[in-house]
C-alpha cells in the first residue's frame, strides 16, 4: 500500500550566480511505510528541496535515496506543490483526473472519480470551471485532490493548506488525516503552522537554517483520529510549545 | 462605454474616408484611369462579380492559397518540434533560420517559377514558403514556454514523453501556434497572388495584373478589393478555430 522511505547523507548545492548555495546539508531520514512525517523549518532552509528530491524530481548532490514500495508493488507519487500548477486548458475535474488519464484509465470512470474528489475538498459545482475561475485557495484545494486521485502509495504536500482560511484548513486537515486512514499512503508535508504540524504528524522533523539539516524529530502521540479539540489540551499545547523553543533558538 | 459609443467609430471613420476619396476625385478632375471614385468601384466590384471568369480566379487563388498554408501548418510545426526537441539541431539550422528570415522572399518567386514552372505548383511553393515562419518560429517559441511548473507536475507523474508532448508541450504550445497561424494565412495569401503577378494565366493576381494592362483601374480596384476580403475571411476563419480550440482563454462574462 505504501512506500518506505530512506535518505542516507543526502546533500544538495545549487550553482548560482553568486557562487554554489548549499541549501541542503548532509540528511539521515528513515520514514516509515505509511508514516505521517511533518517537516517544519523557517522559509529558505530546505525544505522543498527535500521534497523534491524525494519526488525523483531533482538528483541529489550526495547521497542515497532508497524507495522501498509496499507489498502491491505500488510507487506512485502524488505531489501537491506550494503553487497550485492546474492545466489552464483543462476544467478543474479533468484537472484533478489527469493522474488516471496518464494511466490510460477509462474517461468515465476517472471522471466519477474526479468529481468525488472535488467533493471532498469543497469544490463541487465547480467541476466544470476553467481553473482561472477559482481563487487561489480553490485552485490549491484541486491541486490537493489531484494528487489524491491516483491513490499515491506517497504523498508529498508541499504547504498544501498555506493559502487557505483558518476553519477550511481544520476541515481539511481531519478530511486528509481520515483518507490517509482509509488509505495509508507514507505521507510527507511541509507546513509553517506548528499547530497543524502537531494535529497531523506521527512524527515532526525540524530542520535549521540554510543549509537545511535535521535539527530535532519530535514524536507526536495522540490517537487517531485526532478531534480538533485536542488542540485545546495541555499535551497539545505541551507539544506545540517545545517545537516553538526549537525552532526559536535556530532562527 | 456603451455598446454604441464603442461600435461606431469603426464605420463612422470608414464612412468619412469613402465621403473624402469621392470629394476629392469629384474635385481634383484626377482621371479615373488613375483614381476612380467609391461609386465606380463599386459598379465595378458589381460587374466583375457577376462575371463567371472571376469566380475561376478566386477558386484557383483560394486553393493556392489553402494548400501553400497547409503545407506550411505541416512542415512549420513539424520542423519547429524537431527543433525544440533538440539543441543540436538548434544549432544545426539556426543560420538557415536566420538567413531565411532575411532574405526577401519575393525575390526568389522567379526562382520558383524556373523551377516549378507557371502553372499552380510554382504558386503554392511561394505560399508555402513565405507563410511557414511565423508557423515555425510560434511553435518553437510555444514549445519553449512551457510552464516549469507544470513540468514538475508530468514529471512528478512518471508521464512519457508522448504524453508530455500531447498533453503538455502542445497545449502550451497552441496560443502562439494559433497567433502564428494568424499572420500564416495572411501571409499565403500574398506568396499566391504574388506568384501570380510573375507568370500564369490563372488567379487573382494574373487577373488584376491583365485589367491593369487594359487600363481598367475602377476593375483593379474591385480585384484588389475581392482579394482584401479573401484573406479578411481567411483570417476570421483562424480566429474563429482559435474560439473553438482554446476556449479556456475565452474572456470571462461580463469582461
Ligand atoms: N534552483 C535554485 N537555484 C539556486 N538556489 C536555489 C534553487 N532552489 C532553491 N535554492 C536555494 O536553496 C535554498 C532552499 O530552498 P527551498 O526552496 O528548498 O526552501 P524552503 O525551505 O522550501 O523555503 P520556503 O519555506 O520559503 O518555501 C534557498 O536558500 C534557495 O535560495
Ligand atoms: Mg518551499
Amino acid at each position: 500500500m505504501s512506500v518506505a522511505v530512506a535518505c542516507q547523507g543526502i546533500g544538495k548545492s545549487y550553482a548560482s550566480r553568486s557562487g554554489i548555495v548549499e541549501a541542503l546539508a548532509p540528511v539521515d531520514l528513515t520514514i516509515g511505510a505509511g508514516e505521517f512525517i511533518v517537516l517544519i523549518g523557517p522559509s529558505g532552509c530546505g525544505k522543498t528541496t527535500l521534497l523534491r528530491i524525494l519526488g525523483g524530481l531533482l538528483a541529489p548532490s550526495a547521497g542515497t535515496l532508497g524507495l522501498k514500495p509496499g507489498a502491491d508493488g505500488r510507487q506512485n507519487i502524488g505531489f501537491v506543490f506550494q503553487a497550485a500548477n492546474l492545466l489552464p486548458w483543462l476544467s478543474v475535474e479533468e484537472n484533478v483526473a489527469l493522474p488516471l488519464k496518464l494511466k490510460h484509465e477509462g474517461r468515465a470512470k476517472r471522471l466519477t472519480r474526479a468529481r468525488e474528489l472535488c467533493a471532498q475538498v469543497g469544490l463541487a459545482g465547480f467541476e466544470r470551471s476553467w481553473p482561472r475561475e477559482l481563487s487561489g485557495g480553490m485552485q490549491q484545494r484541486g491541486a490537493i485532490a489531484r494528487a489524491l486521485a491516483d491513490d499515491p502509495a506517497l504523498l508529498l504536500m508541499d504547504e498544501p493548506f498555506g493559502a487557505l482560511d483558518a476553519l477550511t484548513r481544520t476541515r481539511l486537515n481531519q478530511e486528509l488525516e481520515r483518507l490517509w486512514l482509509a488509505r495509508g499512503a507514507t505521507v510527507v508535508l511541509v507546513t509553517h503552522s506548528i499547530s497543524e504540524a502537531v494535529m497531523l504528524a506521527d512524527r515532526i522533523v525540524l530542520m535549521s537554517p540554510r543549509p537545511g539539516r535535521i535539527q530535532a524529530v519530535v514524536k507526536v502521540p495522540f490517537p487517531r483520529p485526532r478531534d480538533p479539540a485536542l488542540e485545546g489540551t495541555v499535551e497539545f499545547q505541551a507539544i506545540a510549545s517545545e517545537l516553538r523553543a526549537r525552532l526559536g533558538e535556530t532562527s | 462605454m456603451s455598446g454604441a459609443a464603442r461600435l461606431l467609430p469603426g464605420p463612422i471613420g470608414v464612412v468619412l474616408f469613402l465621403a473624402l476619396w469621392q470629394i476629392y476625385c469629384a474635385t481634383s478632375g484626377i482621371s479615373p484611369l488613375l483614381l476612380p471614385t467609391p461609386l465606380q468601384v463599386l459598379r465595378a466590384f458589381v460587374e466583375v462579380m457577376g462575371e463567371a471568369p472571376t469566380w475561376n480566379h478566386l477558386s484557383y487563388t483560394l486553393g493556392e492559397t489553402l494548400a501553400g498554408f497547409g503545407i506550411a501548418l505541416v512542415v512549420g510545426v513539424v520542423l519547429g518540434w524537431l527543433i525544440a526537441s533538440s539543441l543540436l539541431l538548434e544549432r544545426a539550422v539556426h543560420p538557415f533560420v536566420v538567413a531565411s528570415q532575411i532574405v526577401p522572399k519575393v525575390a526568389l518567386v522567379p526562382l520558383f517559377v524556373l523551377w516549378f514552372g507557371f502553372g499552380p505548383t510554382s504558386k503554392v511553393v511561394v505560399s508555402a514558403v513565405i507563410a511557414f515562419f511565423p508557423i515555425m518560429t510560434n511553435t518553437l517559441l510555444g514549445l519553449r514556454s512551457v510552464d516549469p511548473g507544470h513540468d514538475d507536475v508530468f514529471q512528478a507523474l512518471r508521464a512519457t514523453r508522448w504524453q508530455r508532448f500531447w498533453q503538455l508541450q502542445l497545449p502550451s504550445a497552441m496560443p502562439a501556434i494559433l497567433a502564428g497561424m494568424e499572420m500564416a494565412v495572411v501571409l499565403a495569401t500574398i506568396g499566391a497572388v504574388v506568384g501570380e503577378y510573375l507568370g500564369g494565366s490563372d488567379g487573382l493576381g494574373y487577373f488584376a495584373v491583365a485589367t491593369m494592362n487594359a487600363f481598367q483601374t475602377d476593375r483593379l480596384f474591385a480585384i484588389i478589393m475581392l482579394l482584401t476580403l479573401m484573406g479578411f475571411i481567411l483570417y476570421l476563419a483562424i480566429a474563429a478555430l482559435r474560439r473553438v480550440i482554446l476556449p479556456w482563454q475565452r474572456k470571462a462574462v461580463g469582461e
